[in-house]
């Protein structure tokens, strides 16, 4: 009796993980079989033409590469620099107590509030407009918690023999950090601040408000200008257009670019994170 | 310059950079507030919450700014959500922590950390084409963009932050508790519902809360599958319109500063105050629960 309720209770666990693992294969599958047949050379360097319904994507893929670089530009040396206080000179108190709620806090804010942000803040009060600018800094400040979080596990994965033998020197606290933390602390600082900025490169709610365009053929061409952005691109083909289903094999086009994108940037983050933890080992 | 002005120099550097964050939170939370403060003294605060009329464009001039139906909206996708959510996450994180063998373990983990990689607008693209004409054949619908649709959406985007917070706390609980449940002759089933689960129950109750949070606060995944009436709903086969949907679509089309430009800063507001609540209550379940290890 027990011994066939625990087979029961165990297939009814092994078939909820089975049906997660389907419901992803379902999804890639469907968006690989409908958006592969779509995407050639011509579809990834041309602009949209005839109302979208016909040619590329090139200026949303490049919109998407140009707003990654403002991003990181934001998220990465900011998050650095507050991984490194968090693990190397914070102590044990309130303030310390009160930051890292505040990174777990802001992580969990929606991506829609960031983007009220930006439209306040950078388009807004800064008057810097619909631009790459606007939609760059408030993305990367919604990127901010994965960044510094990362910073902090990587300084705080450097043993602490390195610390001390760099002060027994007669180093300082800083030639320490600068000399002996960071060097080997950098790879997984980056493999973190990739996983961070794929994330960004998918969000589309941020950049809805504070300078994702329509159609916008031209490259941008200066940190002021408009720009098209892959999963804005989508949401445009999706539901905006006039003409839903003459431009559906484009979406499905879309679609595919946009995870190939990000899957390109996590799987190179994960095969970073595993060869350097085997050069660790050594 | 001596080294130790130097140093003490750099460390209030850091410092500043550690405190950045605070000024973050704290601005966002005053920048909704300030925006929101117009909208909230010339409307007031009972209409927002208790009309479900929202009609921020009337001909008449007789604007309405009723957010019931929006935050009664967002509610229910999440509570559809959860309900799917919940159940299937849980039960795939102690399959993961308890049953799977590391080979089967090293397929699942990386799809899982590819399904949380797919970005929430392709979820929502596949909600339209997909999940939207399965819904409307299967229950005979005109269309399935509806709120049934959106908590499959939702679920599907939470379900990797629940299996894999869920499974940490499930794997977080020592092998002293199982070996000594097995020892007294439980098998393994007995162990993992009467021992395993209730040990970690805080930690998959504050998985839970995060992916609600997450839930919540998702725009373009409901945005696109919920079909965006903006009324108050009667069923889960209802178009309706969620709090993030409504300030996606409106607060691109409004001109800066006026009635309907902070009326949508006011539903940011509640919707900031909602998912910080749940963040911060499962942010302390999690810190009490880690505590008590």
């Amino acid at each position: 009796m027990q011994n066939w309720k625990q087979r029961l209770g165990f297939w009814t666990l092994r078939t909820s993980a089975l049906l997660v693992l389907a419901v992803l294969i379902f999804l890639l599958g469907d968006i690989i079989l409908k958006g592969g047949g779509v995407i050639d050379l011509e579809f990834l360097s041309s602009p949209p033409r005839q109302g979208m319904t016909a040619g590329g994507i090139f200026p949303a893929i490049a919109g998407t590469l140009y707003l990654s670089l403002i991003t990181a530009l934001v998220a990465v040396p900011l998050g650095v620099m507050g991984g490194i206080y968090l693990s190397e000179y914070a102590s044990q108190g309130k303030l310390t107590r009160l930051i890292r709620m505040s990174i777990r806090n802001l992580a969990g804010v929606p991506s829609i509030v960031f983007g009220m942000f930006g439209v306040a803040i950078f388009v807004n009060y800064f008057g810097f407009g619909l631009s790459l600018l606007s939609a760059g800094l408030t993305l990367g400040i919604m990127t901010l918690p994965v960044t510094i979080t990362a910073s902090e596990e990587a300084l705080k994965s450097v043993p602490d023999s390195y610390r001390q033998g760099a002060l027994a020197l007669g180093a300082t606290r800083w030639q320490m950090i600068r000399t002996c933390i960071l060097p080997p602390a950098v790879p997984g600082m980056l493999t973190g601040s990739i996983l961070g900025l794929a994330r960004a490169a998918g969000e589309t709610a941020p950049i809805l408000f504070t300078g994702a365009a329509f159609l916008h053929p031209h490259l941008p061409d200066s940190p002021f200008s408009q720009f098209m952005a892959l999963p804005y691109h989508l949401y445009i083909l999706a539901t905006q257009h006039h003409d839903i289903s003459r431009v559906r094999p484009i979406a499905y086009g879309t679609a595919l670019v946009l995870i190939i994108l990000v899957l390109i940037l996590n799987i190179g983050a994960i095969i970073l994170r595993e060869k350097l933890s085997r050069r660790y080992r050594r | 310059m001596d080294y130790k002005f130097r140093d003490n120099l750099i460390e209030k550097f850091f410092l500043l950079n550690g405190i950045v964050v605070i000024f973050i939170l704290l601005g966002i939370f005053l920048i909704l507030l300030s925006n929101s403060l117009p909208a909230i003294s010339s409307v007031g605060v009972s209409e927002f919450l208790t009309s479900a009329r929202w009609n921020p464009t009337a001909y008449s001039g007789d604007n309405q700014y009723g957010i019931l139906a929006k935050i009664v909206s967002t509610l229910m996708v999440t509570f559809g959500s959860m309900l799917i959510a919940v159940p299937l996450g849980v039960a795939a994180a102690a399959y993961l922590s308890e049953v799977a063998s590391s080979s089967v373990r090293s397929i699942l983990k990386p799809a899982l950390e590819i399904l949380a990689s797919i970005p929430s607008v392709v979820i929502g693209f596949l909600a339209i084409v997909v999940f939207g004409p399965l819904i409307a054949e299967t229950f005979n619908l005109p269309h399935g963009l509806n709120a049934v649709n959106g908590s499959i959406a939702l679920a599907i985007m939470s379900l990797p932050t629940i299996i894999s917070l869920s499974e940490d706390a499930m794997s977080s609980v020592p092998t002293e508790y199982r070996k000594a449940s097995l020892g007294l002759g439980a098998n393994r089933w007995q162990t993992l519902t009467r021992v395993t689960i209730p040990s970690s129950l805080s930690g998959i109750f504050a998985a839970v809360m995060l992916g609600m949070g997450r839930a919540i606060g998702e725009t373009m995944a409901v945005l696109m599958a919920t079909g965006n009436a903006p009324r108050m709903p009667g069923s889960f086969f209802d178009s309706v319109q969620t709090m993030t949907a409504t300030i996606a679509i409106e607060l691109g089309e409004v001109p800066y500063y006026t009635e309907h430009y902070h009326a949508l800063f006011v539903i940011g507001l509640v919707l900031f105050i909602m998912t910080f609540m749940v963040n911060l209550a499962s942010d302390i379940i999690l810190h009490r629960y880690r505590r008590g290890e």
